[in-house]
């Protein structure tokens, strides 16, 4: 079908915006959008987070209908009442949370809700399983059709979401920032299979914040400012600069670490001792892990995804019983298994699923504010809640972090990711923390909101909170860490200072320390 | 090809809720639930204006309709309440109907242990606090067994329903139990004691309206609900819980003692409607009649209508109760029985069908394929 295109499909892109409007309560998200994507391309939208990219592709997908504008594929116009419609027209959606049955296979997954196959009622599994087979090998999406799901590391179960959009024959896929959720080598895998999709004729819409990622697979770019499309320019011949350039509109500074280490004669305000602890599956996760962060000191913890991160922030947050170990908080034992502890000992935290766990998204912005002080004056009279103190609160702690909504009463669901880290991180800053304990703090946040929450970490450091910084991402860690740990299969393969760190030597101690036998 | 997509409709669930649609939505059904009901009514070759009239009358606007109309919304205030309250915390409490009657088993217990010689305000305030330990213990089970075992409440509770309904019916029918006359007629014809004078509730006149103590006491419970909801911090915990349990965990809350005390407060509050039932009207404890009343189900169904809003629950179960007033009075040759039943049925599954509406959007297929077709 890409091989012998008439002439006309060539030259129409496969599909295109037209002055595309839609608008919310209080706000534009997408303002007079024009952009088209060429059969066979990646192209990448970029934007600022709150700019609209999410907006635009779900009206893209029908999810929403626009207020003003329509849609072209092919040069034929087109509207979609519904999700159902634009992906029988070609469009899918590669989403980021993953919509899949985690006890049913990915055969089974992948069937649920599409067209069936061939002739006659009857579901033939063994059919299914092929044409998964065939499709996984025609654009390098290798993954067993018969596992389950729950058997699979997230970077399988994104190949999933990819298949059911093509088995469902989508020649345009949108991906709302996909490497988010994956590692380095999870990410290079997701790049053939979009290099391989566009290879074969299908087009791709990409969403990053990861301008090097952008850069290196997109071929043409178009960003988006405050909803309206502002430029569409070649990736080739652009830069990190340039683009970071027409998307805020000025020039955003990385933010680096400046000081060294914690500040004269600080205590020691975090002490870890022989901590172990199990996963989920009640298997050893956490082995025998020791280390400490002083008063003014940025410690990260490196490591791919799963070597027993998540197991010791929640430990450190009361969130995971331990299975032996001490820790101790600015000299004093954390004894008991119980979230209400640390919170008074004065342990911040901000959790990696921050909608998930860190926040309520049907509350305000200033109800979850006051997550953690809602039991004790002055935000409490108990019983009673005080809401003029809770809403003066929240409107200075805005103002001070800068978060951006319409109001202090606008859900936290409705905010951009950017906005909803600067609401966890001003909760959990705001109350004095002794340590403050960060999980990936910068996923999904657009440069600008990048270097925003870094000075804020490095704010929190010099006012002398130790902060346990745990991230995946080898740049960050390097520009804010004083200390680098590094997990590996739950326990610490090395500790290095981060002035002799280099991407390559933690890169090796990630890996246990041996070759790579890395499971992508 | 479903037959959905034949018909060319479907459901799309919604993005976006607007505003307007918490009072348009209930609004809504309720007079859809009227217009079908019209409907029935003219195929039965009535006329459905002056039917309605006539329910308007008898139940709110003729004179002492409204004594009678306070009577029947009582216990759908009560019960309304107890699931307005649970739903709020994603605990599906079905068992309203049993905890109601638990609730009656318990007030009409401690009334005839209490004797006649009980001060009127000793004898109603015991029933009123037993009624409610009653119910908030038979919702105490289904509350610790999804606590603890993360059983299903909405089975666990139904199933209880069962259990209290066959529990009140042996202590009168099947056993010389404490709460069964033994004695005059008794003796033949199972029934259960009359509560002494002393223990029977008290009714307030303002002029020739007659409000009843337990629909006085419901309003302000109601109202206490809302400042619970609103304001305090157990409030501010039930929404947290309600909404996102595993922050709430994060946060240093206990979301299983929320949501076992969330259905402790629903289950007392339906005990206490079967505690004014008993106090207020029935003055005995009667299995058969709680059985054939469905308060407890009904209940539901005036919560949803009240989008669990505990001071719309007030409203509803009023007009409700005017529905059901107005079917007792107007029984007879020329008003169609189970016209009231029929209409309730309606209102129930109006309402069901509304909260479909605020969730989905219809969807025109027929529009799309063409749409479609067109590219
Ligand atoms: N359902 C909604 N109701 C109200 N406002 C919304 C809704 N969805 C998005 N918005 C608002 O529209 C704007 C654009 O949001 P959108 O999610 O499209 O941004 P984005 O570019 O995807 O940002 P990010 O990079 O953070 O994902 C934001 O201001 C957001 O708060
Ligand atoms: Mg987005």
């Amino acid at each position: 079908m890409t091989t012998d295109v008439d002439s006309k499909a060539a030259i129409a892109p496969a599909v295109a915006a037209f002055g595309i409007s839609k608008r919310f309560p209080g706000v534009i998200a997408n303002d007079d959008v024009n952009f088209d994507v060429r059969v066979g391309e990646v192209h990448a939208l970029l934007g600022e987070n709150g700019a609209g990219k999410t907006t635009l592709s779900n009206v893209l997908t029908g999810l929403y209908r626009p207020d003003a504008g329509h849609l072209e594929m092919a040069g034929q116009r087109v509207s979609f009442d519904s999700p159902r419609a634009a992906i029988d027209a070609g469009i899918g959606m590669v989403h980021q949370h993953f919509r899949l049955i985690p006890t049913f296979t990915v055969a089974e997954n992948i069937a649920l809700g599409a067209p069936m196959v061939g002739e006659g009622r009857l579901m033939r599994m063994s059919n299914i399983e092929e044409r998964i087979a065939e499709l996984g090998e025609q654009f390098e999406l290798r993954v067993d059709p018969t596992a389950r799901i729950w058997q699979l590391s997230v970077g399988e179960q994104q190949r999933v979401e990819i298949l059911k959009v093509l088995y469902r024959n989508a020649t345009t896929l949108i991906m709302d920032e996909p490497t988010a959720v994956l590692t380095p080598l999870e990410a290079d895998a997701l790049t053939a299979t979009m290099r391989s999709l566009t290879r074969q004729g299908r087009s791709v819409i990409f969403i990053s914040h990861k301008l090097g990622e952008v850069l290196s697979v997109a071929d043409r770019i178009t960003v988006l400012r405050q909803g309206r499309s502002v430029a569409t320019m070649d990736a080739a011949g652009s830069t990190r600069e340039s683009l970071a350039n027409v998307m805020v509109g000025r020039e955003v500074e990385r933010v680096q670490r400046r000081g060294t280490g914690a500040l004269p004669g600080a205590p020691v305000v975090l002490d870890v001792h022989d901590l172990s602890s199990d996963g989920d599956r009640g298997l050893a996760a956490l082995r025998s892990v020791s280390f400490s962060v002083r008063g003014g000191e940025v410690v990260a913890v490196a490591g791919v995804a799963g070597n027993g991160q998540r197991e010791l922030v929640e430990v450190l947050a009361g969130l995971r019983p331990r299975t032996s170990g001490q820790i101790d908080v600015d000299g004093e034992v954390m004894d008991r298994a119980d979230a209400r502890h640390p919170i008074r000992m004065g342990v911040a935290y901000v959790p990696q699923d921050r909608l998930g766990t860190g926040l309520a998204p049907d509350l305000s912005i200033a109800e979850n504010l006051v997550l953690k002080r809602y039991r004790r004056p002055p935000v409490a009279r108990p019983p009673f809640l005080r809401s003029s103190v809770i809403n003066a609160e929240a409107d200075e702690l805005m103002e001070r972090f800068d978060v951006r909504a319409p109001s202090s009463q606008t859900p936290t669901r409705r905010l951009s990711g950017g906005n909803v880290q600067k609401v966890l991180l001003a909760r959990e800053m705001s109350g004095n923390p002794k340590v403050l304990v960060v999980s990936t703090p910068t996923q999904g946040l657009d440069i600008g909101a990048v270097a925003t929450v870094h000075q804020l970490l490095l704010d929190a450091a010099a006012s002398g909170v130790g902060v346990l910084l745990v991230s995946e991402d080898l740049d960050e860690v390097l520009a804010l860490a004083d200390r680098i740990i590094v997990m590996y299969e739950g326990g610490i393969t090395g500790v290095v200072d981060a002035q002799d760190a280099t991407v390559a030597s933690i890169g090796m101690l990630m890996g246990g320390g041996q070759s790579s036998e890395e499971v992508a | 090809m479903s037959i959905a997509s034949r018909v060319g409709l479907r459901l799309e669930p919604r993005v976006e809720n607007p505003r307007w649609m918490n009072w348009v939505v209930p609004i809504g059904s309720f007079l859809t639930a009227l217009l079908v009901g019209a409907v029935l009514l003219l195929i039965t070759s009535q006329n459905p204006i002056s039917v309605y009239q006539r329910i308007l009358e008898r139940g709110f606007l003729d004179s002492g309709s409204l004594s009678g109309t306070f009577i029947s919304a009582t216990p759908l205030l009560f019960t309304g309440l107890c699931a307005a309250v649970a739903f709020r915390v994603g605990f599906f409490n079905i068992g309203g109907e049993g905890q109601f009657y638990v609730g009656a088993v318990f007030a009409s217990g401690i009334a005839l242990a209490l004797g006649a010689d009980a001060q009127s305000w000793i004898a109603v305030g015991a029933m009123v606090l037993a009624g409610a330990v009653g119910g908030a213990f038979w919702a105490f089970i289904p509350g610790i067994l999804r606590a603890r075992f993360r059983t299903n409440e909405i089975i666990t509770s139904l199933m209880l329903n069962y259990v209290a309904g066959i529990g009140a019916t042996y202590l009168i029918f099947e056993s010389d139990s404490f709460w069964r006359e033994l004695g005059g007629t008794g003796a033949v014809f199972p029934k259960g004691k009359i509560i002494p004078l002393t223990a029977q509730w008290p009714s307030f006149n303002l002029g020739s309206l007659v409000v009843p103590f337990g629909l006085v006491l419901g309003a302000l419970i109601a109202v206490w609900l809302h400042v619970l909801q609103k304001r305090t911090r157990f409030g501010y915990e039930m929404r947290v819980v309600g909404g996102a349990p595993s922050t709430a965990r994060y946060a240093g809350m206990r979301p299983s003692r929320v949501i076992v005390s969330v259905a402790m407060i629903s289950g007392a509050l339906a005990g206490l409607g079967g505690a004014a039932d008993v106090g207020n009207f029935r003055h005995v404890l009667d299995p058969k009649g709680l059985q054939q009343s469905g308060f407890g189900y009904a209940g539901i169904v005036v919560a949803a209508l009240a989008r669990l809003n505990p001071l719309a629950v007030v409203f509803v179960a009023i007009i409700l109760g005017g529905i059901t007033n107005a079917g007792y009075a107007l029984q007879g040759p020329d008003f169609p029985a189970g016209l009231v039943g029929t209409l309730q049925g309606l209102i129930l599954f109006c309402t069901l069908g509304g909260e479909v509406l605020v969730r989905y959007r219809i969807i025109n297929t027929r529009r799309q394929v063409r749409a479609v077709a067109a590219s």
